[in-house]
């Protein structure tokens, strides 16, 4: 099992690290007994992600996945971050190895959550249905 | 950039002496041992020179000795070959919770074909009770298995406690010794094992050889099936570079095993008393004293180990984790879990492991390097804010 080269550029170097007093979503998701939790912060302005932040409790992938899709729902509208699914994030880091596709799915799931709580926040009601991820399916590959 | 290798629990380097003993039969050793002309004799000459180094090391004799072409191997031999040997006895198998996958996976398979185990368990230090080891045996019971040391942990078992047990019951004894054999004193008549199994590549020896001591008159299938070598307890033509590289390794291991084990000793714990002094909430694995020289088990608390190793292997430091992501079952370490240590500071195992080739200048290296990539990923992790107001 070895790392892409863009995967160890953003372990070693994360983007977006941190979270932010006055956030408009925060997303938590994954739990110790599996190795990761993400925690994601967004700012929203005009139904757009202006900005994004991380914190994660994880291995190599898990904090490059957070990393990298920090970066790519900066700028997207809400719809759109959640149309990202977990194989794109996978896909922007030139692939993950397969016992860790988990941890895109984990990202996938932080944006996710991240984003219920900005609408429960403003408009007082969370996603209406929540997406299907198939989160159990990749442990153990 | 300075490189510094910490994961001898994995495998450790050639010996310069191991190498130069197995260069000349890399070129000319093709004599099939099994063969009465002089090529034959010479590979045999030297197979025979290395199972008595071998023996030495344990304080076993040489026809006591078969090679194998791993530890696992030497695992696979030892409880596929001797229960079944002695099924008419019984049909009910003693281990422990930490034992390596390459007892605990033949057990599994073995507990379908009308096998019984008990998986003993072990204390906040990894140590089997040899009380618990009397109490789970039955009439029904033809052998134990418990380690000698944990590769992960480092933890010593009380294997003459244990052996005093089983030879008094007439139970046959197997120690997975992979991760003690030549790196502490091991006398098989003294602790009365049975059987024994080690690996060459845990004291300098090459990989691709290994070894099994059976107790002179014990019974045993062969696993593999063919000619008569090994006394026909292991066919198949010998590795015979791999046998002697184990053999000088065994040699050299005799003869330095003492100034060895009181210097990584040493270093050991100047490592371990320097990172406990610059790092907080971090924790020890393992028996306080009766340990491997050489492993550092740790679990620092908040962050993940995989993502130690990766900063630590950028600074050109080399070290195991155990944590469930660098698993390919994602799960925690069964070692870890079985000493209860809890899921999410299981997750931050970390395991240093020196070697004869370890340097004071290594450790003061280390104890630079680490407490900054630890601070990093503390400060990147959800778990350490939450946790330090």
């Amino acid at each position: 099992m070895q790392y892409s080269p863009k995967v160890m550029d953003h372990f070693a170097n994360p983007r977006n690290v941190g979270e932010f007093s006055d956030a408009d979503g925060v997303g938590e998701v994954g739990n110790p007994a599996c190795g990761d939790i993400m925690k994601m912060s967004i700012k929203v302005k005009d139904n757009v992600i202006v900005d994004a932040k991380f914190k994660t409790f994880g291995c190599g992938a898990a904090i490059a996945t957070s990393s990298i899709s920090t970066e790519m729902i900066k700028g997207k509208t809400i719809e759109e971050a959640l149309k990202l699914t977990n194989k794109a994030v996978a896909e922007a880091l030139d692939g993950l190895p397969p016992a860790k596709m988990h941890c895109s799915v984990l990202a996938e799931e932080a944006i996710e959550a991240a984003v219920d709580d900005y609408l429960k926040k403003t408009t007082g009601k969370g996603l209406e249905k929540k997406k299907e991820l198939p989160h159990d399916e990749h442990h153990g590959h | 950039m300075k490189k510094i290798y910490m994961d001898h629990a994995s495998g450790t380097p050639l010996h310069p002496k191991v190498a130069e003993a197995m260069i000349p039969f890399l070129k000319e050793g093709f004599g099939n041992p099994s063969n009465l002309h002089q090529y034959g004799k010479t590979t045999s000459a030297a197979i025979q020179s290395a199972r008595e180094h071998v023996a030495n090391l344990i304080q076993a004799k040489p026809n006591e000795i078969i090679f194998t072409s791993s530890g696992t191997e030497a695992n696979n031999l030892a409880l596929k070959g001797i229960a079944p040997a002695h099924r008419k006895k019984g049909n009910h198998i003693i281990t422990s919770q930490i034992e390596h996958f390459s007892v605990l996976n033949p057990l599994k398979t073995m507990e379908k074909s009308s096998y019984e185990v008990t998986y003993l368990p072990v204390n906040k230090h990894g140590m089997v009770n040899p009380d618990d080891v009397k109490k789970a045996i039955t009439p029904a019971t033809v052998m134990v298995s418990v380690q000698y040391a944990s590769g992960e942990i480092g933890t010593i078992e009380p294997i003459k406690e244990i052996g005093a047990a089983t030879k008094e019951k007439g139970i046959i004894f197997h120690t997975d010794a992979v991760a003690a054999a030549g790196n502490i004193p091991i006398d098989v008549k003294d602790v009365h094992v049975d059987a024994l199994s080690m690996s060459a590549n845990q004291f300098h020896g090459p990989s691709g050889a290994g070894a099994l001591y059976l107790r002179e008159g014990i019974r045993i299938l062969p696993a593999m099936e063919g000619g008569v070598q090994e006394g026909g307890r292991r066919a198949g033509t010998e590795n015979v570079i791999g046998i002697i590289g184990m053999g000088k390794a065994a040699e050299l291991a005799k003869l330095e095993l003492p100034q060895r084990m009181a210097k990584i000793r040493t270093l050991r714990n100047q490592l371990r008393d320097g990172i406990l002094k610059k790092i907080d909430n971090i924790y020890v694995n393992g028996h306080p004293t009766n340990h491997l020289p050489g492993n550092l088990s740790l679990c620092i608390e908040f962050i993940e180990g995989e993502s130690v190793l990766l900063f630590l292997d950028m600074q050109g430091i080399a070290v195991s984790s155990g944590s469930a992501c660098t698993s390919r079952s994602l799960k925690a370490s069964h070692v870890i879990t079985a000493i209860g240590v809890d899921a999410a500071l299981a997750q931050g195992t970390v395991l240093f492991s020196l070697g004869r080739d370890t340097a004071e200048d290594d450790i003061a290296h280390i104890l630079e390097k680490l407490p900054p990539i630890v601070e990093r990923l503390r400060e990147m992790s959800p778990l350490y804010k939450s946790k330090k107001i």
